[in-house]
């Protein structure tokens, strides 16, 4: 299932790319020749190393200021840059180099950063003394006798081997018990777990555990049993046992069980497993028993990738490649094609390239084209036994196809390499027969088209008229709903035979944009299509009018694909009858409706009239004139105050002028010369808090008008009316008390 | 003996008369009334007089706001009622408040105002 998912994965991107590039308004045998050329570019896309890796390595692994993100990037970066041989170190070493020193002598190292800072330390040569060399392989060593742990024993041991390289020497004590520990925590079926408590066993941590035995080995001291070398040979020959495979023959490995928050790809996962073969092969003596058609295969997975899009692939699939390139038990042939559409019309030939996966020369040997059968036709091969020529200037492979006569279509191409030199067969694999998918394309002729317009009932009497697709005079057709339409055309390839092409469609568009398309019909030798325009009516909706009349031809072996505008009809149509369904509304057009938007006038509703200011001022004033008739009429009676003639001219004079200050004034005075004031100062203060809260609550309500809200108000008016209830209560009770004791002395 | 025309007139002199007396006879009672309930009645007149004022601008410029035209007009008309009940427990005359302090009935006049002032207040808007 795993397999099939990832084949899913591979193909629908190319799907999707290609409906989006395609606006859908376009035509539809466009799109399909588009869809067809992929596939086939998805299928036989297995190329070589090229400069598009190196250019992708140079544009992924970007330093900034000379730094990557981690030291574990820094290496895949210089390793990557080292292999396909770009990249420019003389900014990177002297911003890493000070971060690589940090983490040898840093006491707080964990055994991953130590060892990610000795293998960049291996590329970039930094100026270290031996002693930080010695006091790092005290650690790895101390590390390599407490840990039971496969990562901690792979960062020790390889980080002891580059200590080493650095020409520090190292001893490794005791690495038969290491070799043992590490055998332990290996599986059946050729995985490996990660630690012992951990019962998952893994395809990745087999490669890491490959890649640490290969170093104990080179490390120890002494010669270890060659029966334990053995077993180990047995469980990598168990692993690749369990390789998958897609359909085209590329395999790859895969871990069984899948954690979803560690999970590594196929391809991290076959990387892993490509480092550990290849460092445990090299170490020895005789060669693993693992065939070469396996690494083949490994290879071409590999490079089916093609460029990928992330540091860790492309560093994944460089480094493992370069692995499968120098290893010691067979170095794989890719078998590629340069291009895998051949034109007839431009005399293209067929090229083959054979070389090793980072474009190397092969060694001499000779091409094989075993089969050539059409897609179509399975079985019956229309080439056999082709052997192809060698052209030593270009380094290619090439046949003649011209000559063959080959029609244009789509074929599948079987390839065998033989080698020259039978030696040879020891360090390469060749890997059986490669499969390649081609087209062939050229022009097509269209031959004896005519158009014509006939009654029903006299068929053999039409009058026709020749069409030439390829010029553009135009013609003009005038039909009723009792006629038929008569189109006919052939196709021949250029070798003479006819043709299905993959669309052949027909298209009536009204004025009104209203479209029609219909498909037409293929016989043994032509094209054509009869409509009958009496069956049709309802399908046009009644609709009367002019039609244009466009013809699509296309075929992805067709290098001349036509679209054509024959002309016009003039239909015409019985009326509609009363339940005719309607035709389809206009679609809008997809910009218009990112356009501007029609404006919308709003109505409001009219404001209300107001009265005019003056008005409204002078009613204010008016309200205010019984305030001050109150005031006055309680200090008359309060006082017995008469009015004398004195008193109302003051009052009268200043009355418009200054009326507030005065009732106001007036309001203080009367308040202070209330007859029950209290005499006794506590009492006065209390009185005097109590006219203040009613103020202060005035006042708030004057503001609670202006600006607060009623949440801050009543918060508010909460903790003044406390304060005046208390304040009232001592001034009422005192006020009670006094009127009391005056009662009594009364 | 009094002729009809003399008995209308002195009829009419005398209901005139009557009025007169009755009126007189009502304000020599009013002024014996004591002076805090002079100032209460007084208070009341001036809440009626200004709710009849904002009546009456209402009438001329139309109730656009009808909020503000009612909380004005029953700020008025209340405040004018509290004075009433104030009055009604504060007269001595008055049996059924014979045991409530005056200081009381007032604590609870300025209560209930405070209380219609931040309603009429909130609902003026």
């Amino acid at each position: 299932m795993a397999s099939r998912l990832h084949e899913g994965k591979r193909s629908d991107p190319l799907r999707h790319v290609v409906q989006r590039m395609v606006p859908n308004h376009g035509s539809i045998g466009l799109r399909a020749l588009i869809c067809a050329l992929l596939s086939i570019c998805a299928a036989a896309s297995i190329r070589p190393i090229s400069d598009a890796h190196r250019s992708a390595a140079l544009d992924l692994f970007v330093p900034s200021g000379g730094l990557f993100q981690s030291l574990e990037e820094t290496y895949e970066a210089l390793r990557t840059f080292q292999i396909l041989g770009v990249g420019n170190f003389s900014d990177i070493g002297p911003a890493t180099c000070p971060v690589i020193i940090d983490n040898l002598t840093s006491p707080a190292s964990s055994p991953k950063d130590l060892f990610d800072a000795i293998r960049v330390n291996s590329i970039l040569e930094c100026q270290i003394g031996s002693q930080t060399f010695k006091d790092v392989a005290e650690k790895f060593q101390d590390l390599i006798k407490s840990t039971d742990k496969l990562m901690n024993f792979y960062y020790s041991i390889l980080g002891l081997l580059h200590v080493k390289a650095q020409g520090v020497s190292v001893v490794l004590p005791d690495a038969e018990g290491v070799f043992y520990s590490i055998k332990a925590l290996s599986q059946n079926d050729g995985r490996w777990q990660y630690d012992s408590n951990n019962a998952e066993s893994s395809t990745c941590a087999a490669g890491i555990a490959l890649e640490a035995l290969a170093g104990v080995v080179s490390l120890a001291d002494i010669e270890l049993v060659q029966s334990k070398i053995g077993t180990i040979k047995h469980d990598i020959v168990k692993l690749f046992d369990s390789i998958n495979s897609y359909d085209d023959g590329t395999l790859y490995f895969e871990e069984k069980h899948i954690d979803g928050s560690e999970y590594k790809g196929p391809l991290a996962t076959t990387a892993s497993v490509v480092r550990g073969a290849s460092a445990f092969a090299a170490i020895v003596s005789e060669k693993l028993n693992i065939p070469g058609d396996k690494l083949v295969g490994i290879a071409k997975f590999l490079l089916s990738v093609g460029v990928p899009s992330s540091t860790k692939d492309l560093f994944n699939q460089i480094d493992s490649l370069s692995h499968i390139e120098n290893n010691r038990i067979s170095i794989p042939l890719i078998l590629s094609l340069p291009s895998t559409v051949l034109s007839l019309t431009s005399k293209d030939q067929l090229e083959v390239e054979v070389t090793t996966v980072f474009g190397s020369a092969a060694p001499p040997l000779t091409v094989n084209l075993v089969r050539a059968s059409s897609s179509d036709v399975k079985n019956n091969p229309i080439l056999e036994n082709q052997e192809l020529q060698f052209d030593t200037e270009k380094n290619v492979h090439y046949l003649d196809i011209l000559p063959l006569k080959i029609d244009i279509g789509k074929y599948t191409l079987e390839f065998e390499i033989s080698l020259h030199d039978p030696e040879n067969l020891n360090t390469y694999a060749t890997g059986g027969h490669a499969h390649s998918l081609i087209f062939l394309t050229g022009l097509v002729k269209v031959d004896k088209s005519q158009i014509g317009i006939y009654d029903t009932d006299s068929e053999s009497s039409a009058s026709m008229l020749k069409l030439d697709f390829f010029k553009d005079d135009k013609i003009s057709l005038v039909a009723n709903h009792l006629q038929k339409l008569h189109l006919s055309f052939q196709l021949f390839t250029p070798l003479g035979n006819t043709i299905k092409p993959h669309q052949a469609f027909l298209k009536l568009r009204h004025e009104s944009k209203v479209e029609h398309i219909f498909a037409l019909e293929s016989s043994s030798r032509q094209y054509k299509i009869i409509l009958d325009f009496l069956a049709l009516v309802e399908k046009f909706y009644y609709l009367s009018g002019r039609y244009d009349i466009e013809l699509a031809v296309g075929d992805a072996a067709m290098e001349n694909s036509f679209l054509h505008v024959l002309g016009y009809i003039d239909l015409d149509l019985p009326e509609p009858p009363e339940r005719a369904s309607r035709p389809p509304s206009l679609s809008v057009d997809p910009y218009a409706r990112f356009g501007p938007k029609q404006e919308i006038s709003h109505i409001f509703r009219a404001p209300e009239t107001r009265p005019p200011k003056e008005l409204s001022l002078a009613f204010l004033a008016f309200t205010l004139v019984p305030l001050g008739g109150f005031v006055i009429g309680a200090r008359v009676l309060v006082d017995g105050f008469h009015f004398d003639a004195q008193t109302k001219a003051t009052f009268i004079s200043h009355c418009f002028l200054s009326m507030s200050i005065l009732v106001s004034v007036q309001l203080l005075t009367l308040g202070v010369n209330l007859k029950s004031f209290p005499s006794s100062s506590v009492h006065a203060l209390f009185s005097l808090l109590f006219h203040a809260g009613i103020a202060a609550i005035l006042l708030l309500y004057v503001l609670f008008w202006l600006k607060l809200d009623l949440f801050t108000t009543l918060k508010v008016l909460g903790l003044i009316g406390v304060f005046l209830i208390f304040v009232g209560h001592r001034t009422l009770s005192c006020l009670a008390s006094t009127s009391a004791g005056k009662v009594k002395t009364n | 003996m009094l002729t009809f025309r003399e008995l209308e007139f002195k009829m009419a002199k005398s209901s005139t008369s009557d009025a007169q007396a009755l009126f007189r006879s009502l304000r020599s009672a009013y002024a014996a009334t004591p002076t805090n309930l002079k100032i209460i009645d007084l208070y009341v007149v001036y809440a009626i007089t200004t709710a009849v004022i904002q009546v009456v601008y209402m009438g001329i410029v139309g109730s656009f706001p009808f909020n503000s035209f009612l909380a004005g007009v029953l700020s008025c008309v209340g405040t004018a009622v509290l004075a009433v009940c104030l009055r009604i427990q504060v007269n001595k005359e008055n049996k059924e408040f014979k045991d409530l302090p005056p200081e009381r009935a007032f604590a609870d006049f300025v209560l209930c105002n405070l209380v219609l002032h931040l309603v009429v207040i909130n609902f003026l808007g």
